[in-house]
């Protein structure tokens, strides 16, 4: 069984953004850059079905050199094979075009990734890349168990979840609640300083869209303490939801 | 034209598609287009509401074999209905499904796809958004360059506005029945309640809770304002039985309710980032010096333990639940 996962390279959640000079773009300084949190889960999983199906698992990702990072730290993790995708693409059909024209003709029975890249936030470069290469999608998914060909995901929906089944080979995207990811070993990491990235140039698809402003976020009008015993605060409370907020 | 892809619950309009339609005849109306609303599914009995929120024409893909949401049969059938009546917007909720099925037919027509979008507007004819990035730490706007542009509108922001359209009903072809993957089972969580993405008050706790045991006094007041319960990133990793379904921050679910109040929430980047955009924000927290103060309409500065049950007692006095 052949893995694919596609990692993403995000800012940290606790990083503070702001905005470039450019007006479109977040300023990078002072940003740490992590691996996308929900890209651990779907790495986590590959790397649980290497070790109950041997299975091998291929990360690739797209970007430029700081992108390598994501990857030895998934060789680390326990992946076979990491490539970078050699790109600046950020429109998530470019992405998408990219890295099914890449996946096309090697054979992976999963391709797997977050359910989102904390960042962009458009939670669609999985289910392009499903259509893109006309195979089947579960997005979101907290359970998964691979059969024969076949697989069967449960992914959140509004109130609960919904099981899916379908047929391999399949794009998978993770939701928090499908595993709890493990933390590289010593001889992990050692391993992985061995390893190659494969580098891969010239995937670089036109884009669909653009940003072309960016913002931050509006300020919040100034606001206002309540003050008394714990009943007189609830009562003041209230009364201001209900009659300046007109909430109720 | 404008088309919309619509979803029904219980043979009802589903909010999300409500707010999506209004939108959508705003956006028509701003630039002389038509606005269709779409319908796949085994019946699309209640479908003919969609007039009532402006839409010119009513189509429905509809067979017995999607009964069950297949991703790939339903952003096929998307996919088709906007080549067959030449739409160059295609919108939907940003809902579990919407988000499920608008970029895979995005990708089928070759278009550019905007998800979770807050503002909408038509510029030199085609579709610009603006949308949260990074959580809601700073906001985007995305022009498209594609002769088809997809979004999926986020619940709660956009208003449902009720305005006469003629809803002349048209039924179009249906997809094959052989599917990549299809729904076979639902799982609902059993409390009935909305999901906290569409959810009109929030409910939330945070570390200052202590344990799951006393996320009880939450669903207490819940129940007294009508509200969902949710909670920090803290409040689920701290092994409490908190479900990670209920995590409201970056890393969990992005929400803009009318009213969030903040129990024992100290104010986190990542879970600022995932609420700012509500309208209200109540915090309730002993310490003063709490960041969630900085972004608080009303501030309390207490013992969560005392504040919220007399909040309930209140609320259940002035029968705020019903309202």
């Amino acid at each position: 069984m052949k893995i694919l996962v596609a990692l993403k390279q995000v800012p940290d959640t606790e990083t503070r953004i702001k905005v470039a000079a450019d007006g479109k773009s977040i300023d990078p300084a002072d940003v740490k850059w992590i691996t996308s949190p929900y890209d651990e889960y779907a790495l986590e999983e590959a790397i649980r079905l290497k070790e109950s199906k041997a299975a091998e698992v291929t990360v690739v990702s797209l970007g430029g050199d700081s992108v390598k990072d994501v990857l030895r730290n998934a060789l680390a993790l326990g992946a076979d094979n990491a490539v970078l995708l050699k790109s600046d693409a950020s429109d998530p059909l470019a992405i998408a075009t990219a890295l099914a024209a890449w996946a096309k003709d090697k054979n992976f029975d999963l391709i797997m990734a977050g359910n989102k890249g904390i960042g962009g936030d458009n939670a669609s470069v999985g289910p392009m890349v499903a259509e893109l290469l006309g195979i089947a999608q579960a997005n979101v998914v907290v359970k998964l168990e691979i059969g024969d060909g076949t697989f069967r995901a449960e992914r959140e929906i509004e109130g609960g979840t919904e099981v899916i089944e379908g047929k391999l080979p399949a794009v998978i995207t993770a939701q928090k609640g499908l595993n709890e990811p493990r933390y590289a070993s010593l001889k992990g990491i050692m391993g992985a300083k061995k390893k190659t990235i494969e580098e891969i140039d010239g995937a670089a698809p036109s884009g669909s869209t653009s940003i072309v402003g960016m913002v931050m976020p509006p300020a919040r009008p100034e606001g206002r303490k309540l003050d008394g015993d714990p009943a007189q605060q609830a009562a003041a409370l209230l009364s201001a939801l209900t009659d300046e907020a007109k909430i109720f | 034209m404008i088309l919309v892809f619509c979803e029904l619950k219980d043979g009802k309009l589903r909010k999300p598609s409500a707010e999506a339609l209004s939108e959508g005849r705003r956006l028509a109306d701003a630039s002389g287009k038509s606005l269709g609303a779409l319908f796949v599914g085994a019946s699309n009995a209640g479908a003919t509401d969609a007039a009532n929120y402006g839409a010119d024409v009513i189509l429905t893909c509809e067979a017995p074999h999607l009964a069950s949401y297949s991703s790939d049969a339903f952003a096929h059938a998307i996919a088709d209905a906007v080549k067959t009546k030449g739409a160059t917007v295609l919108l939907g909720g940003a809902t579990a499904m919407g988000k499920d099925a608008l970029p895979r037919a995005a990708a089928r027509l070759g278009a550019g796809y905007a998800g979770d979008v807050t503002g909408l507007s038509m510029v030199d004819g085609k579709l610009q958004a603006v949308r949260p990035v990074y959580a809601g730490k700073a906001f985007a706007t995305t022009a498209f360059t594609s002769n088809i542009q997809v979004a999926t509108t986020r619940p709660n922001v956009f208003t449902a506005t009720e305005k006469a359209g003629a809803g002349a009903m048209e039924s179009l072809p249906s997809p094959a029945g052989d599917f990549l993957a299809i729904v076979k089972e639902i799982l609902a969580k059993g409390s009935g309640k909305a999901d906290l993405t569409e959810a009109n008050i929030i409910v939330s706790g945070g570390r200052g809770m202590k344990n799951g045991e006393n996320f009880a006094i939450l669903e207490e007041l819940a129940d007294a304002l009508g509200a969902v319960v949710g909670a920090s990133r803290a409040a689920v990793d701290a092994g409490w039985g908190i479900s990670h379904g209920m995590q409201v921050g970056q890393t969990g679910k992005v929400v803009s309710p009318t009213l969030y109040i903040a129990c024992g929430i100290s104010g986190a980047i990542q879970h600022i980032a995932g609420m700012s955009g509500s309208k209200y924000i109540v915090a309730i927290n002993k310490d003063p010096e709490a960041p969630i103060f900085k972004l608080a309409s009303y501030g309390i500065v207490g013992d969560l333990f005392e504040v919220v049950p007399e909040l309930t007692k209140a609320a259940k006095a002035m029968g705020l639940a019903a309202q």
